[in-house]
């Protein structure tokens, strides 16, 4: 009797869980479609920006500090985009890891690899090691706004403009602990099934290529028209490169954020179809003590009444 | 032939169609262009509005806040930080917006952008400042 209760109540507590479970998947699969949306959306303004970035790259001499490799390069920052909560399978933890070899192959580079951690998991991951993180930000990896980029991107590049102009690890004359690299690593969306983590170097930059397949007029502006430049060529650099590096992050966070999601979704999905497993053998469970209580109960009556039975034949 | 403009900001494209002038100021000065215009990339001017004239007569006026201007045989682009439609800018939030950040320190970088935002903002709302 008191197994079958013990039973019904676990019962009872996993299909609470089943629930909760449930209601998480339905959640990050609609997050899924808006953070591609979102992906989406923010197609027209890098395709604009990496073509008039191209086209000014043709014109300018490419001696900007953002463009130009530098030498002896003697730290590096890591940008890592984890998640704010978990419950999202191996997400934060993938993407720790390729962070973790990034840093042993810069490390064997002699270059000293710098943290800076987007998402609540990867800064607690760091500060339960105790390792040192220069800058962390949180509260935006299921919705990133153009505004968070801005921020991490301005931080990013203050510490790269600065540069190592220091020994070992004081912050040196100005105040910043500068970098002469910035890494990023974000999780790619490959698929709603797969999602890759990766590293990108995105200073000092390699302007990528913008793909004019899908353009009819491709052929056209292949051949370079000349350009006019307000204000001239150099300055104009000066303020478009931040704003492409921004708008790198930007893609990255987003990309991130469709990640998480499905990530999220596929860990949501196993949980609930092991809570419908674990519910279908209790049930079981549950028969099978029943059964065998009554068979009990039964055989205790009709063993009782064949007692009396004899009792009564005695007399 | 008209010109194709394009508003994008960084979250997402905010208007596209066809216009017979857009008149913009660059960090250098005000610019007008007509179809067949040079290749041409400029930086607007900080909290620059752009006006867009379509053909049927109506003017839009945008505040790009950050923005970038290129020209293309393709079309015009105005590529913005955040950009907002003039008709659409709340004249009283933008002066209290302006109050606050006056009121603030001069040195706060922060509020002296905000307040160069603000400004903007009621300029391109037709509104003195």
């Amino acid at each position: 009797m008191a197994q079958i209760r013990e039973i019904r109540r676990r019962i009872s507590s996993v299909t609470s869980t089943k629930k909760i479970t449930r209601a998480m998947e339905l959640i990050a699969t609609t997050r899924i479609a808006k953070a591609q949306q979102r992906v989406q959306a923010a197609q027209p303004y890098a395709r604009e920006i990496t073509r008039a970035l191209s086209s000014l790259a043709a014109s300018a001499s490419l001696d900007h500090p953002l463009l130009v490799e530098r030498e002896n390069p003697k730290r590096a920052a890591v940008l890592i985009v984890t998640s704010d909560r978990g419950l999202a399978g191996g997400y934060t933890a993938n993407a720790v890891r390729a962070a973790e070899e990034l840093q042993s192959l810069l490390r064997s580079e002699d270059k000293e690899p710098l943290l800076y951690v987007i998402g609540r998991k990867g800064i607690g991951y760091y500060s339960f090691r105790n390792r040192a993180v220069a800058h962390t930000w949180s509260g935006f990896s299921e919705q990133p706004t153009a505004g968070d980029a801005r921020d991490v991107a301005a931080t990013l590049i203050k510490a790269f403009s600065a540069g190592v102009d220091d020994e070992g690890d004081d912050a040196g004359e100005d105040g910043i602990l500068g970098v002469d690299e910035i890494h990023l690593v974000h999780t790619r969306f490959v698929s709603m099934l797969a999602q890759e983590p990766t590293a990108n170097r995105i200073a000092p930059l390699v302007v990528e290529e913008v793909d004019f397949a899908d353009d009819d007029s491709s052929k056209v502006s292949e051949q370079q028209p000349s350009y006019e430049f307000e204000p001239d060529p150099e300055t104009l650099l000066d303020a478009l490169l931040p704003t492409y590096v921004t708008s790198r992050i930007y893609a990255a966070l987003l990309e991130s954020a469709a990640s998480e999601s499905a990530a999220r979704r596929r860990a949501m999905k196993a949980a609930t179809d092991n809570a419908d497993e674990l519910i279908r053998g209790l049930t079981r469970d549950v028969n099978q003590a029943r059964q065998a209580q009554i068979t009990q109960e039964i055989s205790e009556i009709v063993g009782g009444a064949d007692a009396l039975v004899s009792v009564g034949s005695d007399d | 032939m008209p010109l194709n403009v394009e508003l994008v900001a960084v979250e997402r494209q905010i208007w596209s169609g066809e216009a017979s002038m857009v008149i913009a100021r660059t960090t250098e000065g005000e610019l007008g262009i007509l179809p067949g215009h040079i290749p041409l990339l400029g930086q607007l001017a900080d909290g620059g509005t752009v006006r867009i004239q379509q053909e049927s007569g109506e003017e839009l006026v945008v505040v790009a806040h950050g923005g970038f201007l290129s020209v293309t045989d393709r079309g015009v682009s105005i590529l913005a930080d955040v950009a907002e439609f003039a008709s659409e800018i709340d004249v009283g939030r933008a002066r209290q917006a302006l109050d606050k950040a006056r009121g603030a320190d001069e040195d706060d970088g922060d509020a002296q952008a905000a307040a160069r935002r603000a400004e903007s903002r009621l300029l391109a709302a037709g509104e003195t400042v």
